[in-house]
Parts: structure tokens; C-alpha cells; sequence
């Protein structure tokens, strides 16, 4: 019944989708095809980090592998895009498994930690191998609108179409996948890890494989990314990228996909429209480009004191829907690390008393 | 159990489709038109073109990495525009600059000029700054048939009139200027070991490239690269030492030209400096040389240390303001416009290339199509305020071919020697230019 309901909800969607890329005009066709690329990484980042309780701060470079192996499949194979999009996803579940693996080992700012050197540390090898990546420059990636379609066919509407279809197919596997078994699971991992290891629960295994759905999700919208941007260079793919994806996971609210679309929404336009607005009263080029940042600055802070649950649990609030049984997932950032093993809990306890003790003997 | 959890989906999904729409129209004013030549009013001749304005739209780093210095270039057009609105425009329309910050953030320049093209409808996109940059939107503005012109970057690949028809470069390209730089070495200090110091990527390998044709090859004695996001330049400086180089050649961003001399006095190692004109502007230069020694708590002084930096200039030194019309143009807009801004070498080139585009459009007619406009450069523009020829016909869309050498002194680039002018090949000589640059036009506004 969820299956179905979801699939209703999706295609409704879609379909309201399609008459709008036929209304707006090329340019939001292109920042309609732009926002999609960006929901479906936000998407799996806000599962990551809302259901299984991880944290990553490097799924930049997830974004980063995705658009680079769909270049390069189309520059060497000319494969179609709807394979570019599935290999991408393939190749970053892959990377993802293997970031898994230690993710599993590691806690709360360890884990941030790791994963932001992921981000710092992957596009650099674009500038090391420029034959193949094309170093700063990047690679080219033009995928042209099929014939069947008529000459006339606006480019940036079929991109419309390409990353709208792929991110509410995203989506919606996302959605499915975090009310299944392995979401309920997740869900108990992230609130007690000894609880659910307990329960049964392989708790290593549930994070791993939350990592892989998660990166997939980023590979999906970095390949969209790239085909939409007609070119992929590691310019693209920096640490901001990385925490930008994070903010607006947490602006529209961790675990929750419709946050995923307010948190993009919000740091796609939100920028630029500050800029606009900055520019139509006159301020000089230079004040008008860094009022923006200021403000959006600003924004950020209003939004999350305002709603601490991010703006999908505001609109919750608004229409009296009861937040999600798992509780505020806004949590997850402020728990401390859990020490499922006692002998950990000892040896913090040890650590912590160390220090006055040494002091005394060297006075 | 499993109502409840179906009944959360369908608002969340909803919503969702709300976010698109409101993602759709986010910033405004979505419209699908767009001009066409045929049926437009009388004036309006092209996309961007009405009887009384020019829209034209720019990429460049406001904010970010690359916006010291380079954030003024677009602030100088600007200026030089509003000067000739002020002055009855061209062919009596004013011209409208829109600029767009990009954070020189490839992804960003995407977006940008996606908007500049598909939503403001400019005309042309002019000066976007940036080799990574714009080689991110060349192909785009190139299907979209939309006039690139005077690319704010040396790259050589702005030269491919027949895959990107609409693009053209402007400033010296870096081959170009590689090969000066050599040809002055190889004759100024015959025999002597040169080392070679270049940014890895299209500005330093263009820039190496033009070295090579002029040096003889046994004569290099060490190539060291750095990347534009790593400052430890401490190895490469030292194996420049330890290769006995007495010459080096540097193809830098400021930045880099400054760590590489800290480093070097670090070093003792005091090798005949020759820099790229784009790493050597010797305001921008002494300034940073102060910054970088007071984080290591020493004290310097800028113009010490650039004293004696041998380098080129393909636009009027500005120790010239005395005796050259085009700086004193300059200066009076500058003073009338941007008077917060420092009269250095970024506002320089950001009122040069702006006549450049009024050279252009004065070309086109009238009643310009996006087509005359190419037409008119590919026809050639007349030597302007760069003091070499410009390149530009229909098999070549570069620009300035050449630039004279000096040293800076106490702050300032002096002249030595004539302008020399040269091509892009391996083989092409280099020659002196001996017609000497034209007087700026007294109104500032070129005529056709």
C-alpha cells in the first residue's frame, strides 16, 4: 500500500512537473533541471544523516566521482544518458561501501572529520591525471535532445525532464526504502546502537549500507549535475559544495525528503535573490556581491532558531502533522559519541582524570 | 500502523511538487520570449539591442579566491560605460552591464551565464573572467550562437574559429607572451641556465610552451609546477636552486610571484627574475610581498623586492600617465567614477577591453545583428589602447600580439626597448613594431 501510494504521489508529481517545463522558459527549465541534481544528493544525505544517525561532510565528492564517470563513459563510450545515470550510481555505491566501511568504526566529529578530507582530498586528483580528468579545465559533456523530440526542442527542457525523472525515481526509492525494515533499523541504530545490536541488529552492516544508498543518491545527482552543466571541473566540486549540501539537508530538516527540497530551494535561490535584490537598489557591484553573503548568513540563523527542526517540521507544525514516530532528528548532530562498549567508557574516564594527577606530581 | 505511515508520504510529496513550483518560479519574472530579428520593432535589432540600449552580461570574481584585484576589472568597464552613456552612447544607445558574480566557480559561471543568455537575453556576453571559467560555458554560448567576446583570460584556446566561431580572446596570449619572455632571455643573457616556474594548468603550460620555442632546450635546467590551491611552494623553489639556475622565469598569478621571491630570499638564492605580465603588476605585487612576510613576522618593503623584476606589458606602463593619452582617459573616468578604487593595472585593463567592445560595436553599424558583430571584429579592430596590433580575423579570433619588456623600479614598470610583436607558431619571428600606438579619441568614444 505505501508502494502504491508513493508511486501515486510520484507520478502526480511528475506529471505537474512536466506542464511546468512546458510554462516556464528555458532559463528556469535549466534551474528546475539544476535543483533536481542537487535534491537527489540532498536526499540521500538527509536519509544518511536524519535515519541511519551518520554524519558526512564529503558527499561533495560523492557528487564529484558520479559526474566524473558519466563524462567519461560518454566521452570514450557514448553510452545513453539513462546508463550514464545508473553507472554513476553503481560506481559512487561502490566508493560509498568503501568510505562504509570505516564510517562504521568512526564517531560523531571522527566521522566528520574523515569525510571532510573526502572532500578536500578527492577532486585534487583531476589536477594529477589531467589527461585523463582534464585537470582545472575539466571535461566537456554534451548530450543533445533526441531526435524524436523535433529539431525545435528546447535543450534545457529535456535536461528538465532527464533530472526531474531521475531525482523523483530517487526519491522515491528513498522513501520506500527509509519506511521499510531497513529504515525501521536504521532508525534504531541511530538511537541506541547497544539497543539495537541487542535486538539483533547488525549495527555495522546497517551503517555501511546506509553509506552505499546515500552515496548512490549523491552519484545520481552529480551526473545530473554534470549533464545539466554541459561540462564537470573539480571547481565545481569543492568543500563549499560539500557543506552546502549538508546546510540545506539540515535547513529543510534532517530525515525528511520534503526538507531535502526546502533546504535546496533555499540555498539554490535564496543567494541569487539576495544578489537581485541587492543590485536593483543600487549598492556598487562589490557591496551588492557581499551583502548577499551576509544576508543569506543571516537567513541561516533565523531559520534554524526560529525552526529548530528545519522548515519541514515548521510546515509540520503548521499543518498539525505529527513529526515522524522517530523523533527530532536534530539530535543526532548535538548527541555526544555513544560508547556502546564499556571499556571505552573507562578508559574516557581514565583520560579524564590523567591530567590533574600529572599536574600534581610536577608541581 | 500502516495508514499512519502512508497518510505522512502523501502531504511530504505534495509538498514537494509545491517546492518545484515555487523553485520554478523563484526569482521572478520567468519569461519564454525571446527577440528575433525579424519581426522586432524598429531598433531592435538582435537579442539585447532596443532603440535606445545594449544589454550586455559578464561572469567575473566578485567574491571568492580570485576577487583581489580582479574584482575591479568589471567595476573599471562599468565606469568606462557609464562615461560613454554620459557621452550620447553608441549610435545613441546606452549601454546596460550586467554583472555577474561567479566566485570564479566553474559551476557557478554555468548557472550565471545560463541566466545572463536564457533570461536577460544579453546581447554578448563580454570580458567573462577566467580560463576554467568560461571554457565551462564556451560550448554552451557557442550553440546558443551568442557573441563571447574578449575573453578576460590569455588562453590559447580561445583560437578555434572553427568549433567556437563565437568566442575571441583579447589580451595577450600567453604563447605569445612565453615567447617574448624567451627571446628576451635567450639574448639578454646568453648562455646563462634558465629555470622555468609556471602554474599547472593552461595559463603555465601555454606560457612554457612559448618559452620553448625561443630557448634552446639544453638551456633549461629545471621546470618546476605549482598548483594555484597549494602555497608550500618551498620544494619547487629549492629545486630551482639546487638545478644552478641563473635566470627564472615564473608564469604566476601574483600570489605565487610573491611566495616564490620570500622563498627564494630564504634560500639565498638571488636568480635574474622574469615574470609573466599577469603575475607582475607592481601595486598589486609589493602589497601582497608585505602581507605574506608580516604572517611570518617580518618586516619588508614591497617595492625592495620587486626592484629589478624583469617583465612585460601589452597596455601603456603607468609610469607613462605623464605622456600617454589612453592612461590619462583613463584617469580622468577613474577619478570621475571609481575614484575608491586604486589606479592600478586591473583598472587599466577593464577600461582597455571596454573600448575595445565600443571599437566593435561602432564596427557593426547601426543596426547591429549578433552576426554583424562577429563580422566586424573578424574584419579586424584598429589598434586601440593596447600597444600592439590586434590579431582578429576570420581564421583568428585572438588579440593583442605583442608587448614590450621592462623592469620594475621603485613600484613602477619602466619601459625598455620596442614593442615586439610575434605570432602563436613555433617558427614565427619576432619583430619590432615600430608605428607607434595612436592618441586616445579626446571624447573617449571610438569612431567607426
Amino acid at each position: 500500500m505505501t508502494l502504491l501510494k508513493n508511486l501515486a504521489v510520484t507520478v502526480l508529481v511528475g506529471i505537474v512537473l512536466l506542464i511546468l517545463s512546458y510554462r516556464i522558459g528555458s532559463f528556469r527549465d535549466y534551474e528546475l533541471a539544476e535543483v533536481a541534481a542537487y535534491v537527489t544528493a540532498v536526499g540521500g544525505l538527509t536519509m544518511l544523516v536524519g535515519i541511519s544517525g551518520q554524519i558526512s561532510i564529503g558527499h561533495g565528492a560523492f557528487m564529484f566521482i558520479g559526474a566524473y564517470v558519466a563524462a567519461l563513459l560518454l566521452q570514450h563510450l557514448h553510452w545513453p544518458v539513462s546508463l550514464l545515470i545508473i553507472a554513476a550510481a553503481a560506481a559512487c555505491a561502490a566508493a560509498g561501501g568503501i568510505v562504509g566501511l570505516a564510517a562504521a568504526r568512526l564517531r560523531g566529529p571522527y566521522l566528520a572529520g574523515a569525510t571532510l578530507m573526502l572532500a578536500v582530498a578527492l577532486p585534487e586528483i583531476a589536477g594529477r591525471y589531467q589527461g585523463v580528468f582534464g585537470g582545472d579545465q575539466g571535461l566537456d559533456i554534451n548530450v543533445t535532445v533526441p531526435a524524436s523530440l523535433g529539431a525545435n526542442f528546447q535543450l534545457t527542457q529535456w535536461l528538465a525532464w532527464v533530472s526531474c525523472l531521475a531525482a523523483l525515481i530517487t526519491l522515491l526509492l528513498l522513501a520506500n526504502l527509509m519506511r521499510s525494515r531497513v529504515g525501521r533499523s536504521w532508525r534504531a541504530v541511530r538511537d541506541d546502537e547497544v539497543a539495537a545490536a541487542l535486538s539483533g541488529l547488525n549495527v555495522a552492516r546497517l551503517q555501511i549500507m546506509a553509506f552505499v544508498v546515500s552515496a548512490a543518491c549523491a552519484g545520481v545527482g552529480g551526473a545530473l549535475l554534470a549533464i545539466v552543466l554541459a561540462n564537470v571541473s573539480p571547481g565545481t566540486f569543492t568543500l563549499t559544495l560539500s557543506i552546502a549540501l549538508l546546510t540545506a539537508a539540515v535547513l529543510g530538516g534532517l530525515g525528511s525528503l520534503a526538507g531535502a527540497v526546502w533546504g535546496t530551494l533555499l540555498f539554490v535561490f535564496v543567494p541569487s535573490f539576495l544578489t537581485n535584490v541587492a543590485q536593483s537598489h543600487g549598492l556598487n557591484s562589490s557591496a551588492s556581491s557581499s551583502v548577499p553573503i551576509a544576508a543569506y548568513g543571516v537567513v541561516l540563523i533565523v531559520v534554524m532558531l526560529v525552526f529548530p527542526a528545519g522548515i519541514q517540521g515548521a510546515v509540520r507544525r503548521l499543518l498539525g502533522i505529527a513529526a515522524p514516530a522517530a523523533g527530532a532528528p536534530l539530535n543526532v548532530l548535538r548527541r555526544q559519541a555513544p560508547a556502546p562498549d564499556p571499556k571505552e567508557k573507562t578508559t574516557t574516564a581514565l583520560v579524564g582524570t590523567a591530567p590533574p594527577e600529572k599536574g600534581k606530581g610536577t608541581t | 500502523m500502516k495508514r499512519s505511515r502512508t497518510m505522512k508520504i502523501a502531504p511530504v510529496a505534495g509538498l514537494a511538487a509545491i517546492a518545484m513550483l515555487a523553485a520554478a518560479c523563484g526569482s521572478g519574472g520567468g519569461s519564454s520570449s525571446t527577440a528575433s530579428g525579424s519581426n522586432a520593432k524598429p531598433g531592435a535589432s538582435a537579442p539585447g539591442i532596443t532603440a535606445s540600449s545594449i544589454t550586455i552580461g559578464s561572469t567575473q570574481p566578485l567574491t571568492g579566491p580570485a576577487a583581489p584585484g580582479y574584482s575591479e576589472i568589471s567595476q573599471a568597464s562599468e565606469a568606462y560605460f557609464q562615461y560613454v552613456n554620459a557621452h550620447g552612447g553608441v549610435f545613441g544607445r546606452k549601454i546596460n552591464y550586467i554583472v555577474k558574480n561567479d566566485q570564479y566557480n566553474p559551476s557557478v559561471t554555468s548557472t550565471m551565464t545560463r541566466q545572463l543568455v536564457l533570461n536577460d537575453n544579453v546581447f554578448a556576453d563580454f570580458d567573462a573572467l577566467g580560463t576554467p571559467t568560461h571554457l565551462a560555458v564556451a560550448p554552451f554560448l557557442n550553440s546558443e550562437k551568442v557573441p563571447d567576446i574578449f575573453v578576460a583570460s590569455g588562453c590559447e584556446c580561445w583560437n578555434a574559429p572553427s568549433t567556437w566561431p563565437q568566442t575571441f580572446g583579447w589580451q595577450l596570449d600567453y604563447v605569445r607572451e612565453g615567447k617574448i619572455l624567451g627571446n628576451y632571455v635567450k639574448t639578454k643573457f646568453p648562455g646563462q641556465k634558465v629555470g622555468i616556474f609556471y602554474q599547472n594548468d593552461e595559463f603555465g603550460l601555454d606560457g612554457v610552451k612559448g618559452l620553448s620555442y625561443e630557448l634552446p632546450a639544453k638551456s633549461i635546467v629545471a621546470k618546476e609546477p605549482y598548483d594555484a590551491t597549494n602555497t608550500a611552494v618551498g620544494p619547487a623553489v629549492a629545486k630551482l636552486k639546487a638545478s644552478g639556475a641563473q635566470v627564472v622565469v615564473s608564469f604566476s598569478i601574483p600570489a605565487f610571484t610573491a611566495l616564490l621571491k620570500l622563498n627564494a630570499l630564504g634560500l639565498s638564492f638571488n636568480p635574474t627574475l622574469v615574470v609573466s605580465d599577469v603575475g607582475s603588476d607592481a601595486i598589486t605585487l609589493g602589497g601582497l610581498l608585505q602581507a605574506f612576510a608580516a604572517q611570518s613576522h617580518k618586516k619588508v618593503i614591497g617595492n625592495q623586492l620587486t626592484q629589478g623584476i624583469i617583465t612585460d606589458g601589452y597596455l601603456p606602463s603607468l609610469g607613462t600617465v605623464s605622456t600617454n593619452t589612453w592612461l590619462q582617459l583613463f584617469q580622468k573616468i577613474h577619478t570621475q567614477y571609481i575614484s575608491k578604487l586604486p589606479f592600478d593595472g586591473n583598472v587599466e585593463y577593464g577600461m582597455a577591453v571596454a573600448y575595445s567592445f565600443l571599437q566593435a560595436m561602432e564596427k557593426a553599424g547601426k543596426n547591429p545583428t549578433r552576426a554583424d558583430l562577429l563580422t566586424a571584429i573578424q574584419g579586424g579592430i584598429s589598434e586601440g589602447a593596447a600597444v600592439s596590433p590586434y590579431a582578429y580575423s576570420s581564421t583568428n579570433h585572438l588579440g593583442a600580439t605583442g608587448a614590450y619588456m621592462g623592469t620594475i623600479e621603485n613600484g613602477v614598470l619602466v619601459q625598455q626597448g620596442p614593442v615586439l610583436i610575434t605570432d602563436t607558431s613555433p617558427t614565427g619571428a619576432i619583430t619590432s613594431d615600430t608605428t607607434p600606438q595612436p592618441p586616445a579619441p579626446a571624447s573617449g568614444i571610438p569612431t567607426p
